[in-house]
């Protein structure tokens, strides 16, 4: 096997890697949503449409801050 | 300090916005003026021959791109983060003395280095690799920019009340950490008064000059994997970040699909740092690189589309406010000239097309629509949407914005357009052969032929900066039109007649 294989394979190998973490990662985040201490994925566009300084945080920092 | 309450400080993001609309103008007049020379070469000397040293194609060509990247887009990639980052992450600069004074020494410093760039390119002292023109002393002083800007930046986020980074915020996290990487390793290079030549020479030339550590197809490499990403963390990144705020904040909308702006997210990082070798098809650079490039630069279309899409579906349902409000017409434009020079792009790379592509002005043409339709929207959308929240007072006129709006739109079309008939004819004459293999075409058969399309293009460019300087008159008016009440703020932005 020459230089070329090596490189097809390797190259092959990277790409299907990549399929496979993003599509892993898409999984993820559907599962993971708005389960119990998941996270509600989608709230958090309310990050910037209520982004006064004097609005609640949609997830505080800390207990304390928290109004 | 005593008992006012709490406000976001928006010093710093006024600064850059001066710098955006007036190193605009200036990126944007050189821009104009380089394309009526490529139609008529008399404008090289148009100030005489004593000063046509200063005012010819090749001196102000660098001027041109370093003015608009580094100078307009830069300036707006920061008037934004300084305003967007303190709202979303609900912490204001007031609240700490050492980012207030980080920030204001990141602008301070900025303004220096651009005067030195600006001088010295005049003076035409340049490394000529393509935006990456600078010599070591400046190189080095827009690392301490950048590095100042990353303590302001992550200090910042240290200190925030808002758990969850917005998707803004990653954006331009990886803004921040993409151009460190590329500039650091493109600019590698030795003064010459530190090096020894073959002969045994040492000292040689100004002191402020240097070579490249790296040189030939590894020279080429470098270069191209950092301009192509300079690209993706300059012209794509911050802007989507930009938009990911400003899209659903004048529409008051939430992000139609907050899921798919992670995944694209990591789609444009996994996928767009593969795609540079596009540059240097059928060039010495290794075979399977090229071909790398090429699919890299056609996957590349998926993440791109991810969040373009997700941005138009944010509209789903509220397409009336397109028709309605100027501000967001620039908005939804550009995530459809995103979209646009996305698909371009990616065609662009395939080896095939790339033949007839390279070289030719239809690469021009690829990258003013995606700029000019997408970045200078997206940022003048930005800081319309800002005004009247850093200034308290309406957008001095809303007629005058929607006239820009159409006038700039129309210069957009002429620019790509001709450039698509000039660069396709370009590629197809220069390839044109008889029988036997001689070529068709000499060099100046091509160029008489293009000559209309070059007019065009240069007439395209000035209504774009006509409609830049209505853009610039609208925000200096805005600084003293009618205050508005802080309640008229939430979402859409308040406008006058
Ligand atoms: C008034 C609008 C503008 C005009 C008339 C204009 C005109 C030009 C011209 C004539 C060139 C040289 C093309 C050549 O060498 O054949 C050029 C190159 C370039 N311009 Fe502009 N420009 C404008 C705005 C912008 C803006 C706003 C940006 C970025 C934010 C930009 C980015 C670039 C880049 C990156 C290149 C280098 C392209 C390459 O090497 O292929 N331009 N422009």
């Amino acid at each position: 096997m020459g230089i070329a294989e090596y490189q097809a394979y390797g190259y092959f190998g990277l790409t299907a890697f990549l399929v496979f973490a993003l599509y892993s990662y898409i999984y993820h985040l559907y599962s993971t949503d708005k389960k119990d201490g998941g996270h509600d994925y989608e709230n958090y566009s309310n990050i910037a449409l209520n982004d006064d300084i004097s609005d609640a945080p949609v997830s505080p920092i800390s207990d304390d801050k928290e109004k | 300090m005593e008992n006012r309450p709490l406000e976001y400080d928006y010093t710093v993001a006024k600064m850059f916005m001066f710098t955006t609309v007036v190193l605009g103008i200036v990126g944007m007049l050189v821009g104009v003026i380089l394309a009526f020379q490529l139609a008529y070469p008399e404008v090289n000397t148009i100030l005489g021959e004593g000063l046509a040293e200063y005012t010819n194609f090749s001196r102000l060509r660098p001027l041109h791109t370093d003015a608009v990247i580094f100078g307009f887009t830069f300036s707006g990639i920061w008037a934004t983060w300084y305003y967007v980052g303190q709202r979303v992450l609900k912490v204001s600069m007031a609240e700490s003395a050492l980012l207030m004074f980080l920030g204001k020494l990141h602008f301070w410093l900025y303004l220096v280095g651009v005067a030195a760039v600006v001088v010295s390119l005049l003076m035409g002292i340049t490394t000529s690799k393509e935006y990456a023109e600078f010599e070591w002393p400046i190189d080095i002083a827009i690392v301490v920019v950048w590095v100042i800007w990353g303590l302001g930046l992550f200090g910042l986020i240290g200190i925030r009340r808002e758990k969850s980074l917005y998707i803004s915020i990653w954006y331009y996290i990886a803004t921040f950490l993409g151009i460190a990487m590329l500039y650091l390793f493109n600019n590698m290079e030795i003064p010459t008064m530190l090096a020894t030549n073959a002969a045994g020479e040492s000292g040689i030339g100004a002191w402020y000059h240097s070579v490249s550590m790296y040189s030939g197809t590894n020279d080429a490499l470098v270069q191209w994997w950092y301009g192509h990403n300079a690209v993706a963390f300059g012209f794509t990144v911050p802007i989507v970040a930009m938009i990911y705020y400003f899209l659903p904040k004048e529409s008051g909308q939430a992000i139609y699909s907050y899921k798919l702006s992670l995944l694209s997210f990591w789609g444009l990082m996994f996928v767009y740092l593969w795609a540079g070798g596009h540059h240097l098809l059928y060039s010495t650079v290794p075979d399977w690189m090229q071909t790398m490039g090429s699919i890299f630069s056609v996957i590349l279309i998926l993440p791109s589309w991810g969040s373009a899409i997700n941005m138009l579906l944010t509209m789903k349902g509220e397409w009336q406010q397109v028709a309605a409000s100027p501000l967001i017409k620039f908005m939804v434009l550009g995530s459809t000239f995103y979209m646009f020079s996305t698909l371009e792009g990616p065609i662009q790379a395939i080896k095939s097309v790339n033949a007839i592509a390279h070289f030719t002005d239809w690469i021009v043409g690829h990258v003013h629509d995606g700029v000019l339709g997408w970045v200078g929207f997206m940022i003048m959308a930005a800081l319309f949407h800002m005004a009247p929240r850093v200034f308290k007072r309406e957008i001095y006129s809303k007629s005058l914005m929607a006239t820009q709006f159409w006038i700039q739109t129309l210069g957009v079309v002429l620019y790509f357009t001709s450039m698509w008939i000039a660069g396709i004819t370009q590629g197809m004459m220069w390839r044109a052969h008889d029988e036997f293999g001689n070529l068709a075409y000499s060099f100046i058969d091509t160029v008489t032929v293009l000559h209309p399309y070059y007019t065009i293009r240069g007439v395209g460019g000035l209504l774009y900066l006509v409609g830049f300087l209505m853009f610039a008159y609208n925000m200096y008016k805005t600084m003293s039109a009618r205050p508005v009440e802080e309640s008229e703020l939430q979402s859409a932005s308040p406008m006058g007649a």
